[in-house]
């Protein structure tokens, strides 16, 4: 019954370390985070045949309800020449922040068989759900985009900082959602906290109010505005992208030095994103 | 700790050394040194931010449940190795942290090689993906590039018989379509050290067949597979050699016959001690008046069996010992079968066709049951109930006394396939 049989050659003894974020090689961490992603991706614009059209469609009448509140009932914005585009540009890029860690929430949670029974970079999860969403709005810019130039603004250079503030987004989304998916595993009503913390933030970044003498024009707040990160994102958008006479961040803070609680905080959110959701990721299969 | 941990692992393998040396020269795939878990188990779970802040330091309190306790062992290439041990030895424990799936709090581990763990057939399969899309995804799971896995995409398909069905999201597979997909994924995966927990436990006798199939092949290939299981037949029929773990610790490692011999015996003992607490009229509880010594299934020609065809009738064996003086005892059995289902029960009384009755403490009884086999393939389970006759209440219960397999007979629904004669005729109607 024992039959000898000589085995195939293997590599050198390795150590292994257990569970971890990112765990069992880089090659394999970047394909299950590209598979993911692209799977659930195509799970739910293609596999429907409305799929598509149906996600632009949600942005598209949050615009049109906000457009009309904001231009015909309160009359905001009516100085400025690209207020809707602005206001459609700003909804597609907070949806995509709120898309990805809303969802990331329970993302960890979801995945309870996988990361219960096998091995598994644990990293890949909420990433991919930001990933997935990062495919989303990319979608969705096309649609900006043609408004964009449909409403005659004119290419500037500075449209080539537009990547780099994406990259900001990303990695903001990216390392909030990381530190929410931990935490609601501890913590399940950190879904509720969340969504109600998200919708603060909506109305905390300057995206249905303009900034500047022809928009909201407070200065006080608007120094206090900048404190979020996501706000001095939201502003540079603006100003590089649509508007270069806008303020820019730094003036709506009050002078590039009151940047810094912002850019501490984003530092923060960062550090202590990727900080728990390695010290967790150990963890995780046994908390669940 | 550690210390005593490492002198197990050099004491342990150099006892199996003459048992099975034909592996014990290839080098090592799988090193574990003086590997340590536990589990905290907070007393009041606090699962929400509310309630952290009502009560700051309930999360604190908690229980510890020690699952591993300084376990050390060396696996060589080539070998089948075998885990076996109770529920909560802290056996799927130690295959979890094999895998990569916990983190232990002492020790190390390594490997050499690609592994590829199986704790559960087709854990990771999405059922909203098709089989195809969820190929790819688990195939990268366990090692593959995404490009191995397409190129082996088609094998996994053929050996599932799954071709039509490969655009097809998996929830609309059978469960029995799903376990084939699982299972051929995993023997296409081809990685050099496979964990697999209980997976035989699945499928129809067809499929078991097909596993058993697929075991062997992987064994003549020279891979290094690691079976967690409790199935005794199982091991000593694939294994080189087996570890038996009892409370986290490893209680031996070796041949598995022997492994096999200890386990049984592990569970008898157990068994017995867990008796004592069932028992409501026991009075002490220092120990049951009858003590269950061995109990076994055999053949009509006297080989004792763990696995027994369908149709074959065989032979119940148990060895009892009265601890207290009895003025009789009758014992009791109830066959279940795998999903704790009771098939049938039987029983009879101590000693009656010799008329006495009377079993005085010390004294050894030997029953001897014949039973035909109506009973579909599967495992069973006996539980074993002796009671003081004439109303003196029980003496003894044990759950789960012994268990077996059967196999092969019809493929068909039922518990049982009962002795049936059978008649169909065509009455003179019309057409003919």
């Amino acid at each position: 019954m024992n039959t000898i049989s000589t085995p195939p050659p293997v590599g050198p003894l390795r150590e292994v370390h257990g569970p971890s974020s990112l765990g069992g090689g880089r090659r394999r961490f970047f394909d299950l985070l590209w598979l993911m992603s692209v799977t659930e991706f195509k799970r739910a614009y293609f596999g429907t045949v409305f799929g598509y059209l149906w996600s632009l469609v949600r942005p598209l009448m949050l615009f049109g309800v906000l457009l009309f509140v904001f231009t015909q009932v309160f009359r905001i914005g009516h100085g400025l020449q690209y207020y809707p585009v602005l206001l459609l540009l700003g909804i597609v890029l907070f949806q995509f922040f709120q898309e990805a860690t809303q969802n990331s929430v329970t993302s960890v949670a979801a995945q309870e068989g996988v990361v219960r029974k096998t091995q598994f970079p644990r990293l890949v999860i909420p990433l991919a759900t930001v990933l997935t969403a990062l495919f989303n709005l990319v979608l969705n810019l096309v649609v900006v985009f043609a408004f964009i130039f449909a409403w005659g603004v004119d290419p500037t250079w500075t449209w080539l900082l537009f990547p780099f503030v994406l990259a900001v987004l990303f990695v903001l989304a990216a390392t909030v959602g990381m530190m929410l998916s931990v935490l609601y595993i501890r913590f399940r009503d950190v879904a509720i906290i969340w969504t109600v913390f998200a919708q603060m933030l909506f109305y905390a970044t300057p995206i249905l109010y303009p900034l500047g003498p022809e928009g909201l024009n407070k200065p006080s707040i608007e120094h206090l505005l900048m404190i979020n990160p996501l706000a001095v994102i939201f502003e540079q958008v603006r100003v590089w992208m649509l508007e270069p006479n806008a303020p820019t961040a730094a003036e709506a803070a009050g002078g590039a030095v009151h940047l810094l609680p912002a850019l501490a905080i984003f530092v923060a959110v960062c550090c202590f994103g990727v900080w728990t959701f390695n010290r967790e990721a150990p963890r995780i299969a046994e908390d669940l | 700790m550690e210390g005593r941990a490492i002198d197990d692992a050099v004491a342990s393998p150099l006892g199996a050394r003459g048992a099975q040396g034909s592996k014990l020269d290839a080098p090592v795939a799988i090193e574990a040194r003086g590997l340590e878990k536990a589990f905290r188990i907070p007393t009041h779970r606090v699962d929400s931010f509310k309630e952290r802040l009502v009560k700051p330091l309930a999360a604190r309190e908690y229980r510890e449940l020690r699952a591993l306790d300084g376990i050390s062992f060396e696996i060589h290439q080539g070998e089948f190795f075998g885990i076996v041990g109770r529920n909560g030895s802290g056996k799927s424990t130690l295959l979890k942290l094999l895998a990569s799936i916990y983190r232990a709090d002492a020790g190390t581990i390594r490997m050499a090689g690609r592994l590829a763990p199986f704790i559960e057939l087709g854990v990771g399969f999405n059922v909203e993906l098709s089989a195809r899309e969820n190929v790819v995804l688990n195939g990268v799971m366990m090692g593959l590039t995404p490009q191995e896995t397409r190129d082996r995409l088609d094998a996994v398909i053929e050996f599932a018989e799954l071709g039509e069905f490969i655009d097809l999201k998996l929830k609309n597979y059978s469960s029995g379509m799903l376990v084939r997909l699982a299972f051929s994924l995993m023997m296409e995966v081809d990685a050099d050290i496979l964990l697999i927990d209980e997976v035989l436990a699945v499928g129809d006798a067809a499929f078991q067949q097909k596993c058993a199939d697929a075991f062997r092949a992987m064994k003549e290939a020279g891979k290094t597979i690691v079976l967690v299981t409790h199935e005794m037949t199982t091991v000593e029929e694939y294994c080189h050699r087996a570890m038996l773990i009892d409370g986290g610790e490893i209680q031996h490692v070796g041949d598995p016959a022997e492994v096999g011999r200890r386990y049984l015996q592990l569970n008898f003992e157990r068994g017995s001690e867990d008796a004592v607490h069932a028992d409501p009229t026991g009075g002490s509880s220092e120990s049951a008046s009858v003590r269950l010594l061995d109990g076994w299934i055999e053949r009509l020609d006297g080989s004792r069996v763990e696995t027994i065809e369908h149709g074959e009738a065989f032979r119940l064996r148990v060895e009892l010992e009265a601890k207290e003086d009895a003025e009789g005892l009758d014992v009791g059995f109830i066959l279940a079968n795998a999903d704790g289902v009771g098939v049938f029960q039987f029983g009879l009384p101590v000693g009656e066709d010799t008329g006495q009755r009377a079993v005085a403490a010390g004294q050894r009884v030997e029953l001897e049951v014949e039973l035909e086999n109506p009973l579909a393939a599967g495992r069973y389970f006996l539980h074993c109930g002796i009671n003081r006759a004439f109303g003196g209440g029980i003496a003894l219960y044990v759950h789960n006394a012994m268990d077996f397999l059967v196999f092969g007979g019809p493929k068909a629904t039922g518990v049982v396939s009962v002795p049936h004669r059978a008649r169909a005729t065509i009455g003179d109607g019309s057409a003919s």
